[in-house]
């Protein structure tokens, strides 16, 4: 822990638009800050906010979640369902006090490589000014954190 | 109370329903009662320490209820709003059911007292704030006379929720996290909750384990958490959570709290019609998308 703090993000991201994208952000060679786990799903609709919650209990300093635009959803309106319960989600963990600016959500469709890099590089540097998320990591029992710096 | 008496005994005596849930008198104070023999409908009572949300025994996990034959269940106007949560997630069937509404003038915040106490702005229950529902819909057979409006709590849900925003990030964390910690993981919020009615819940799912089963802090948090979240735009507001929690975490402040957000976000209020869809599941082309890139 004295070196210096690198943020740990996790991404969730859609099959169809965002993983395309950030692919696209890689064949691309967008030069892109290299702190952030890519998961892919279905589609955002697929994304349970418990897949933040354990996230954050694995040690993530911060999740992105992205999806496809609405109106482009590859199933029609699975992005609409996440994006009410995103809503909520993130006025529930600004409520107990975890910091909103911890998670990222946006719309990354399958050609703006560009705007991945940016989701990404402005993810990073926030959560690195924010700094670890400590407060969530201390919820962990004692043998757990010891633990938390071999995963 | 003898018009709901009577009620009860015409249904049972005639065969309408062979169960009638409802409230009586107990040692400690007012308790639920389930009457099967007509000649026990005398036990029935309804007064102000008749805050039990009974809707929650018509959870189709609660077995023991189960049976051949129609079930009565008297109601307050806002408990009603719980078994039209019931009949919009079809886990009940109205045809299934008769309803007794009781006129409420507001219920105090324990059931447990010896008579019923007059209400005041310090005994009343936080859910009679701005009750909306003075007239029980919804049901099929309304007893009692019109009560007056109950008085409004000293403090609101509402003004608690406003002075906890009004905190910083890390004092408002702090404040959950020593509540969250108290947490022993009893499971009494869901159990007595009339909307969490999933058959298997996911805080005791193993494969993958989601969230820690032991009390330590960090299974607390993310238990307490998602069961807010679970029933954001389907809580009611019936407090019964927070009335049983063995060690006092405030959950009606998250539970008001993600009230407000449906509210403010969707346009939803908790609504004793079963056709009008829960927010969570639905959606609109235009809804608000501030917080996303």
């Amino acid at each position: 822990m004295d070196e210096a703090f690198e943020p740990r993000i996790v991404a969730f991201v859609c099959n169809w638009c965002t993983y395309t994208g950030a692919d696209l952000a890689g064949t691309s060679r967008l030069p892109m800050a290299s702190n952030v786990r890519v998961i892919r799903l279905p589609c955002t609709g697929r994304i349970d906010p418990l897949f933040i919650l354990k996230a954050f209990d694995r040690g993530a300093d911060g999740v992105i979640v992205s999806g496809c635009h609405p109106a482009d959803c590859h199933y029609t309106a699975g992005n609409y369902h996440a994006r009410r319960r995103f809503a909520v989600f993130r006025d529930l963990l600004e409520f107990v006090g975890v910091d909103p600016r911890r998670v990222t959500f946006s719309w990354v469709s399958a050609s703006e490589g560009a705007k991945w890099r940016d989701v990404v590089n402005d993810t990073v540097a926030t959560v690195r000014e924010l700094g670890p998320f400590t407060a969530w990591r201390e919820l962990a029992p004692a043998d757990a954190t010891a633990r938390a710096g071999e995963r | 109370m003898k018009e709901l008496q009577e009620l009860a005994r015409e249904l049972l005596a005639g065969g309408e329903v062979r169960l009638v849930v409802g409230w009586e008198d107990g040692r400690r104070g007012a308790r639920p009662a389930f009457v099967r023999d007509p000649d026990d409908a005398g036990r029935l009572i309804f007064d102000n320490r008749c805050v039990h949300n009974l809707a929650t025994y018509l959870d189709p996990r609660r077995d023991h209820l189960a049976g051949p034959g129609r079930i009565a269940l008297v109601v307050t106007g806002c408990d009603a709003l719980a078994v039209a949560g019931l009949l919009r997630e079809h886990q009940v069937t109205r045809e299934d059911l008769v309803l007794i509404g009781v006129r409420c003038g507001g219920v105090l915040e324990t059931p447990d007292l010896p008579a019923p106490q007059p209400l005041t702005p310090e005994t009343v229950a936080p859910r009679c704030h701005d009750c909306p529902v003075r007239e029980p819909r919804l049901v099929d057979h309304v007893v009692g006379e019109p009560l007056p409006a109950p008085p409004q709590p000293a403090v609101t849900l509402d003004q608690r929720v406003a002075e906890l925003e009004a905190l910083p990030l890390e004092e408002r964390w702090a404040f959950w996290r020593d509540q969250f910690a108290k947490c022993v993981r009893c499971h009494a919020c869901r159990q007595v909750c009339p909307l969490c009615i999933c058959e298997r819940c996911v805080a005791e799912k193993t494969r993958p384990q989601w969230i820690d089963p032991a009390p330590h802090p960090r299974g607390t948090v993310n238990w307490n958490l998602t069961r807010a979240l679970h029933l954001a735009g389907r809580c009611v507001g019936c407090g019964e959570c927070e009335r049983f929690c063995p060690v006092g975490i405030p959950l009606s402040l998250l539970n008001r709290k993600l009230q407000l957000v449906v509210k403010e976000r969707f346009d939803h209020v908790p609504s004793d019609d079963p056709a009008q869809p829960a927010p969570i599941g639905e959606y609109r082309l235009d809804d608000r998308e501030e917080f996303i890139r």
